[in-house]
């Protein structure tokens, strides 16, 4: 397909500009390669300096970062490490400094516990969140860190990533209604711990609330399960039929069973003529009942696990007076770890092995004797598991579930994220959907804020309201990814081999090259 | 009696008389029964309703057939299609209003005027669209299935959000220069010149996009890109030019479509395209996908379905639930008869 350019030849028989300059780029030597990228970078910090500050300061840490990363180890990589620490510590940004040591920290231990150090102090960092958030660095463009409310919302929507991961990137299937999933876990919390059905009176351990008020009320804990088996048994329904179909047709057919769950919650106040109010139709389910352990159970652990999230805490630690937000918080990284946990051990599986070969080539996996059927209904099964449990969750959070939230945005939005971390790997669609969570609940905000201070041609300033445009930008990052980097931003290998090489249905000749037929 | 001669067809037609085509019989039936009750009731609403269907239906066909079109060549559910149509729309009330200074109670003068927007929104829609394959599709040729589906839902939200920032988060009103007196009043069958206008600016169209697919040598290239892509560059068609040709036509028709939309509907919002757009899709895979006649026949049963829906007095869901009907059909569609009504099952196709 394309040649090999500039190892062998020389810069003169290079045909097209961009491959000429790529080849004298490569020929020249290393010195003189840093010295121009370093010059570069100087350059773009004073240009950027003009515009904003913050942003020059952070291009030339960045910069400063990278080129003492490429130093001999010792001693010149670590004094340099040290000095950029310093230097923050001495600029009084004790937050930054930290981070970086931090950050330095763990590339010094060796490799075979790094495995184990970087995620154990990943979720001692989550947890401890809450107490240092008000005191981080402000990030240029990007503005403050994220509320833990925000937390908690990017938690959700990373859940329901590695949920949609399972299907998409593990078994190859595409699912453009997962926001169905989303829905049926996040009604089933609202019928039942609200006041929805109040023509029953039913309670099962559910806390704060009067025990003779109307309507079903079940313990969140119960219905985080329910929520999430209820809503396998609808990933089961939906697929028994829709499974057969190829790749493009199973995509529009989830899409429609998304629209038609989205209509179904629009327009069940009146529930198909019948009078009966299902999910309270565009009004919503609201308000959810509270989380928590009950008074016995606190009492017996002596206030270490909260009676009741809404109720509880006058407790300071650390200097932080803990909220419920707090312990929605850190109830959703618990979730979020057996998420994850669980899409790892499933992945090489025997059923995730079986995945990866319908992924990959499903006549044949369907001739090594894999049940095609079975497997992909496993698949969607365990997808909208995970959907429904966040679902539940989430509108547990935020005690309402209105139908305006499982709009095909929605499915696109987290179809997004795992694109953008990567196909097929967790660790990827982990920070790609945290990334995107954010940006949707307020780095766009945030970054629209500062274009509209910063960035204005004399007089003039732009003053756009970019977190309407947040659906453009989510299919800006869809196009980009797909067209220059379809195994996402941190790959799993696998994928990538399948993206760039192919597995099946491989061209004989290649008609993509301007219309000449290549011969392979 | 006639029953002995049609026996052995029949024995061959239903092979096995399964539960789900028992089922689907039976839904067929009870829809017939509603439609027959109803006609009983109102016959002159149901006629009206009838022919308000046919003139939605008219609409659908040109964004149907687009997405026929497209996906007979490519394989490809275009889903910036339907935006593709809306930016037509508001390409036509710019270029009406601003340009032409077009607006209601003009006469005679109306007609060029509409026929140039009509040209110059279609050329539009078809650079348009053709330039979304160019940098969107034409790079991802040799990648896996998904991977021009997944960009496409990338650029459908891309054009919706250029409509947001063109047009603003609100409906934008076209003028209303379509004459709404009424033709013929037959016992309260009412029959008015908007929807005729419609009708006959689609159908040249359509018989033109006709003429062109199978008369044409360009209509053969586009043939045979999309039987077997190799073998027609072998043959020396430039497949490139012609999956380029077919956008353009394809987008052409959507701005044509976005043209009689705007005029008749007279109002267009941004996020209005992809709604419309998967009704429009749903009527292909209805008639047939890849399939020209079979992309009409299932865009005017999905005209008549919405308009019996939302228009019937017996019994009829209402306008909340067409949405709803329309996936119903097109979810039941792809499972019981994923080949249409028009269309010939392939190896694939199920």
């Amino acid at each position: 397909m394309t040649s090999d350019v500039g190892s062998t030849e020389s810069p003169a028989d290079v045909i097209g500009l961009r491959n000429r300059l790529k080849a004298r780029w490569t020929a020249m030597p290393d010195r003189q390669r840093a010295g121009i990228a370093m010059g570069l970078e100087i350059l773009l910090a004073v240009l950027l300096y003009f515009v904003d500050h913050a942003l020059a300061y952070a291009v030339l840490t960045i910069s400063a970062i990278y080129w003492t990363n490429r130093l001999p180890p010792l001693p010149w990589k670590l004094a340099g490490q040290a000095l950029i620490v310093v230097v923050f510590l001495v600029a009084t940004q004790w937050s930054l400094a930290a981070t970086l040591a931090i950050g330095f920290g763990l590339f010094w231990i060796p490799k075979r516990y790094r495995v184990w150090a970087v995620p154990v102090v990943a979720i001692l960092l989550a947890i401890l969140y809450p107490f240092y958030q008000t005191k981080m660095f402000t990030i240029p463009v990007f503005g403050v860190w994220p509320d833990v409310s925000t937390g908690v919302y990017m938690i959700v929507f990373v859940m329901m990533a590695v949920g949609l991961n399972i299907v998409v990137g593990y078994a190859g299937l595409l699912d453009l209604g997962y926001v169905a999933f989303y829905a049926t876990g996040a009604y089933t919390a609202a019928w039942f711990a609200s006041l929805q059905f109040s023509h029953v009176t039913w309670h099962f351990g559910a806390v704060g609330i009067d025990p003779k008020l109307a309507g079903i009320h079940v313990t969140i804990w119960l219905l985080l399960l329910l929520a999430g088996v209820i809503t396998a048994l609808f990933g089961i329904i939906i697929g028994l039929p829709t499974l057969r179909l190829r790749g493009d047709y199973l995509a529009i057919v989830t899409l429609g069973f998304g629209e038609i769950i989205y209509d179904v919650a629009r327009n069940s106040d009146n529930f198909v003529g019948t009078g009966f109010n299902l999910t309270n139709g565009p009004n919503g389910i609201t308000p959810l009942d509270s989380i928590g352990f009950g008074n016995s159970l606190s009492h017996w652990t002596g206030g270490l696990l909260p009676a009741n999230y809404l109720s509880c805490c006058n407790a300071k630690y650390l200097g932080h007076q803990i909220q419920s937000t707090d312990l929605f918080f850190w109830t959703a990284i618990v979730l979020l770890l057996f998420t994850v946990f669980c899409s790892l051990r499933l992945q090489y599986s025997r059923l995730g092995r079986a995945w990866i070969a319908i992924r990959e080539d499903e006549t044949a996996a369907a001739a090594m004797g894999i049940p095609l059927m079975r497997t992909k209904t496993w698949a969607y099964a365990s997808g909208a598991f995970f959907g429904g449990v966040a679902g539940a969750y989430y509108a547990v959070f935020k005690s309402a579930t209105f139908p305006g939230d499982f709009y095909f945005n929605i499915s696109v939005f987290i179809l997004c994220m795992v694109i953008l971390g990567g196909m097929g790997n967790i660790w990827g669609v982990i920070v790609g959907g945290a990334f995107l969570a954010y940006l949707n609940e307020e780095g766009l905000a945030n970054t629209g804020a500062w274009i509209n201070a910063n960035i204005h041609l004399g007089s003039h300033h732009p003053n756009i309201q970019v977190p309407l445009y947040a659906s453009g930008i989510y299919g800006v990052i869809i196009l980009v990814v797909m067209l220059f980097r379809p195994e996402g931003l941190i790959p799993s290998r696998r994928v990538a081999a399948e993206l760039h090489e192919g597995v099946h249905d491989e061209p004989l000749y290649d008609i993509t090259a301007d219309n000449r037929i290549v011969v392979e | 009696m006639a029953a002995d001669a049609s026996a052995p067809t029949l024995a061959t037609r239903f092979k096995r008389p399964s539960l789900i085509s028992a089922f689907g019989l039976i839904f067929v039936a009870l829809l017939l029964f509603w439609l027959a009750v109803n006609a009983v009731k109102a016959p002159s609403e149901f006629m009206t309703i009838f022919l308000i269907g046919i003139t939605t239906g008219c609409v659908y066909a040109l964004v149907a057939l687009g997405y026929t079109l497209v996906y007979g060549i490519l394989e490809l559910i275009n889903f910036a299609h339907g935006d593709v149509f809306m930016l037509g729309g508001m390409f036509t009330i710019t270029m009406g209003t601003h340009f032409f200074g077009l607006k209601h109670g003009m006469g005679l003068v109306t007609v060029p005027i509409v026929f140039a927007t009509l040209l110059l929104a279609m050329l539009a829609c078809g650079l348009l669209n053709a330039t979304i394959e160019f940098i969107a599709y034409r790079p991802l040729r040799g990648a896996p299935r998904l991977a021009p589906l997944i960009t496409a839902i990338g650029v459908s939200f891309i054009i919706e959000d250029v409509g947001l920032a063109w047009k603003g988060p609100n409906y934008i009103t076209a003028p209303d220069v379509f004459p709404h007196s009424q033709i013929f009043n037959f016992y309260g069958i009412a029959y008015e010149w908007n929807k005729l206008i419609v009708v006959s600016i689609t159908v040249p169209v359509l018989l033109a996009l006709l003429y062109l697919v199978q008369r044409t040598r360009q209509g053969k290239a586009m043939r045979a890109t999309a039987q077997d892509k190799e073998a027609a560059a072998i043959m020396g068609i430039n497949v490139n030019r012609t999956i380029s040709f077919t956008f353009l036509i394809a987008g052409a028709l959507a701005g044509a479509a976005g043209l009689i939309y705007s005029l008749y509907v007279t109002t267009v919002r941004f996020d209005q395209g992809f709604q419309l757009g998967l009704i429009a899709f749903t009527a292909a895979v209805f008639g047939g996908i890849g399939n020209l006649p079979g992309a009409v026949l299932g865009a005017i049963l999905i005209g008549l379905i919405q308009a019996f829906n939302e228009g019937l007095s017996w019994h009829a869901p209402g306008s909340d639930w067409t949405e709803a009907i329309v996936f119903t059909i097109l979810i039941m569609i792809l499972v019981f008869r994923p080949e249409g009504l028009l269309g010939e099952r392939t190896p694939e196709g199920g």
